[in-house]
């Protein structure tokens, strides 16, 4: 009161009529309510847009463009001996194959009337994947009486004919682009009528290994998923007993002293040590200092164990933490020792918490990327690994360094495929987490 | 495999042996349990443990400190020393020993080894890196490398490894993200906390944490494939400021977008700290909210935001995918922020991937630089623990 007389200020004339400056308080309120509105809105949007240009960018991986053509297997060319025998057909090259599909194409063109103007021999060749060549030489490996006959084929086409039924090429693109030509463009479009070329649902994205820098069309995740599989397992056998047992004797057991104040001060930085870090230490302590073989999910397994174990260790003791005192008591009160009372009782009780806490940390280790490009990851796997234990030793991929290779290829096509990779990581890593928050709405237990 | 047939042989003892000095045991007792000190079970896994933990100590320091050395005597060793810890376990079993007591002992001794492992990757972390680093500064003299201007590394002599263009770029674009994902942050930890309903938060707390899953290198992939281009052709090239994709700007934005549920997260922790009296006493006196928050919520809450802050910015020095697929890879020293510039980690993860000589300072820099920014993070995380543990004993 003695304000507004000190300052001369008018009284105010009315209580239903705001004065000049509470207005321009409330119109500051509003303000500021506005930017905070904005900020959570601006995060929501860009989430929404990652998540969409990822989606919209990747789902074509999921689609492939076949062409189903009968080639006849000719013997003459197989297998010039006639006798069917293993080593000789193993000695025809991949190159035969490719000519006897080209033959084959060439023939269903004229078959059925296809007539397009400046066609080169090479458009029709190179319409096929030079990825297919191979996979029906597979398929003749397996099952030589094939030789002779003529079987109806699945044939990969390219990448190019392929990215034109995705949209990722056009006609006018194709006339500057030296792997493809728009006659070639105009006869996927005739096969397409004929009902030969279709672009369908593409399961071997899922199963079959990664394809050199040409062949975009037939890269695929298999031996990511797998190689990822096989590190989350070795992350799952050592991190989680460490990670709980630590946590356990930090929790309930540990005196306060200087040691443990260190242990302590340790987690939580190495916490916040960059992720590369542990790719560095990776590379001189495992591989070049223990001899582990390069590009193995064990060391990738190993290095992201070192990497999980504080996050598994912090949840973990916030788990303990959240078990009262009283279970302690009651069972110290009925005779039991400290380890009996924690292993026998407080541990079950802070399972579902464990359980939570280590599916967040493997999540986080199935996404992380930079360290394993240090020990090696990125090189270029052709063969599946075998079953652990040796498996595990064997060079393998991983999910979201397969990503990273695919980004660092110069056919745009192998974007598509980094997207779709991407959708197969964030599949899991959505499954993951749904469990963790199933795992929580059913055993949480309010004391 | 030797390791393998080792590794079985051993845990085929130690089960065996478990289960003999448990009947063992049961016997002498001539049936009767509760004449035993402890329960069976307990010498049983007396017996177990002995036999198992000293071989499979010895073959793990075979395989990972001396992967060089002979297989079949340490292989013999460990079976030999599996054998004598069961022989052991064996004429200790008696009615009255104390199997119960040696259990737990042994079994603290582990956990507390499983603890000892935060320590040893650290110190792992740091002797790795100080080795090679060292061997590195033998080569390369360490004025030139922290204070050389050039970055130009020619694998057969010659190089230049000055950090400085690296420290730039990287510290140029931990800004840029700072400056998008702190204003961001912030104002989504304060409607939160303050003013959004239970409705909203409901929904947009776990929205922005969905942001935190997301792993780097989707992000890496969203700069390379979406922001990069779209700044280019929107931005830089219409304003002549360069044409390339890979740009400051971009990791920068999309490192930004990473760290808001970093920053939002932790500052809504630390708002919420902040007691309610302070808030009623300041609304009693007729502040609007804003007014409230902003002059009496806000500095109470300074340090602990700062702490947050230094956080996300050892975050940002840290991170690697984005930088990798958005900032690109000149060395450079350059005001516009639409320039490909290149960080420290993406150094690292040129000099060391693909076939490496570790002989030759090209490869060992990458130590070097490991260690720096190891440094710079660790003493960023200290300083900001520390203002953040001071600010939260102020309330408690």
């Amino acid at each position: 009161m003695s304000d507004a007389t000190l300052h001369g200020a008018q009284p105010r004339p009315s209580l239903l009529v705001a004065d000049p400056r509470t207005r321009k308080r409330n119109a500051a309120e509003a303000r500021f309510r506005a930017y905070g509105l904005g900020a959570i809105v601006i995060s929501m949007v860009m989430l929404v847009i990652l998540l969409f240009t990822i989606l919209t960018g990747g789902l074509g991986a999921f689609r492939q463009t076949y062409l189903e053509i009968p080639v006849t297997l000719d013997a003459a060319q197989l297998d010039k001996t006639g006798n069917r025998d293993p080593a000789d057909l193993r000695k025809v090259l991949t190159l035969t194959y490719g000519k006897i599909l080209q033959q084959s194409l060439e023939q269903a063109i004229a078959d059925k009337g296809i007539a397009i103007a400046d066609l080169s021999a090479k458009d029709v060749s190179n319409l096929i994947s030079k990825e297919a060549s191979a996979q029906l030489r597979n398929r003749v490996l397996a099952d030589p009486e094939l030789i002779g006959q003529t079987v109806e084929a699945r044939v990969l086409v390219n990448g190019r004919v392929d990215g034109y039924y995705k949209g990722r090429v056009s006609m006018e693109s194709a006339a500057r682009d030296a792997n493809t030509s728009p006659a070639q463009l105009q006869l996927a479009d005739a096969l397409k009528a004929q009902g030969m070329l279709a672009t369908q649902w593409n399961w071997s994205f899922l199963t079959s290994p990664d394809a050199s820098d040409q062949r975009p069309e037939a890269a695929g995740v298999g031996i990511a998923i797998l190689g990822s599989l096989y590190m989350m397992l070795v992350v799952l056998v050592l991190a989680v007993p460490i990670g709980v047992a630590a946590s356990i004797y930090l929790e309930e057991f540990a005196p306060r002293n200087r040691w443990t104040d260190i242990i302590e001060v340790n987690i939580s930085n190495l916490a916040a040590v960059p992720s590369i870090v542990f790719g560095i230490l990776g590379l001189a302590a495992f591989i070049n200092f223990a001899g582990l073989p390069q590009s193995a999910p064990i060391v990738g397994g190993l290095v992201l164990t070192l990497m999980t174990l504080p996050t598994i260790i912090i949840a973990t003791r916030a788990a303990l933490k959240a078990v009262p005192p009283s279970i302690r008591d009651a069972a110290l009160g009925v005779g039991a020792s400290r380890m009996q009372s924690v292993f026998h009782h407080v541990l079950p009780l802070a399972m579902p918490g464990i359980l939570t806490g280590t599916i967040i940390g493997l999540a986080q280790a199935l996404g992380e990327t930079a360290p394993l490009l240090l020990i090696g990851m990125v090189a270029f796997v052709k063969n599946f690994p075998s079953a652990p234990p040796d498996g595990l030793f064997e060079p393998a991929s991983a999910l979201p360094v397969q990503v990273y290779n695919w980004t660092q290829r110069a056919d745009p096509a192998f974007i598509e495929r980094a997207s779709g990779a991407i959708i197969v990581l964030l599949v899991f890593l959505l499954c993951m987490n749904l469990l963790a928050i199933l795992l929580r709405r059913k055993f949480e237990r309010r004391w | 495999m030797p390791v393998s047939w080792t590794l079985l042989i051993v845990l085929v003892l130690a089960g065996a042996g478990y289960l003999v000095t448990r009947a063992r045991v049961v016997a002498l007792a001539g049936g009767d349990t509760r004449r035993l000190h402890s329960r069976p079970s307990y010498h049983g896994w007396n017996a177990a443990l002995l036999t198992a933990l000293p071989a499979l100590f010895l073959i793990a320091i075979w395989r990972f400190l001396l992967p060089a050395a002979n297989a079949t005597p340490v292989a013999v060793l460990a079976l030999i020393l599996a054998a004598a810890g069961l022989g052991v376990a064996l004429s200790r079993s008696a009615p009255g020993f104390r199997a119960r007591n040696a259990v737990e002992s042994m079994v603290k001794g582990l956990l507390i080894l499983c603890s000892s492992i935060a320590i040893l990757t650290t110190a792992g972390i740091v002797f790795s890196m100080l080795f090679e680093t060292g061997h590195f500064f033998q080569q390369y003299p360490w004025q030139d490398f922290f204070f050389g201007t050039t970055w130009s590394p020619r694998f057969g002599g010659g190089s230049q490894l000055g950090i400085l263009p690296l420290l730039w770029g990287t510290i140029y674009i931990s800004l840029i993200a700072l400056a998008v994902s702190v204003p961001i942050g912030l104002f989504a930890a304060i409607y939160m906390s303050e003013y959004a309903s239970a409705k909203l938060r409901s929904v947009a707390k776990p929205a922005i944490e969905v942001l935190a899953g997301i792993p780097t290198i989707v992000y890496g992939l969203f700069a390379l494939i979406t922001v990069g281009p779209m700044l280019r052709d929107y931005f830089a090239q219409p304003l002549g400021l360069g044409n390339s994709g890979a740009s400051v700007m971009t990791a920068g934005l999309v490192m930004g977008i990473m760290l808001i549920p970093f920053v939002s997260s932790l500052s809504d922790d630390i708002i919420n700290a902040v007691p309610q009296s302070l808030r009623d006493g300041a609304l009693g006196l007729g502040s609007t909210q804003s007014e409230t928050i902003r002059k009496v919520v806000l500095p109470a809450a300074l340090p602990g935001i700062v702490g947050a802050i230094l956080l996300a910015a050892s975050r940002a020095i840290g991170e690697t995918m984005i930088v990798v697929l958005g900032a690109g890879a000149a060395a450079r020293m350059d005001m516009n922020p639409f320039e490909a510039m290149t960080t420290i980690t993406v150094k690292i993860v040129s000099q060391l991937t693909g076939d490496n000589d570790f002989a030759a300072p090209e490869t060992l820099v990458a130590f070097a630089l490991g260690l720096t920014l190891f440094v710079i993070t660790l003493g960023l995380n200290i300083v900001a623990l520390y203002v953040v543990r001071k600010y939260r004993e102020q309330y408690e």
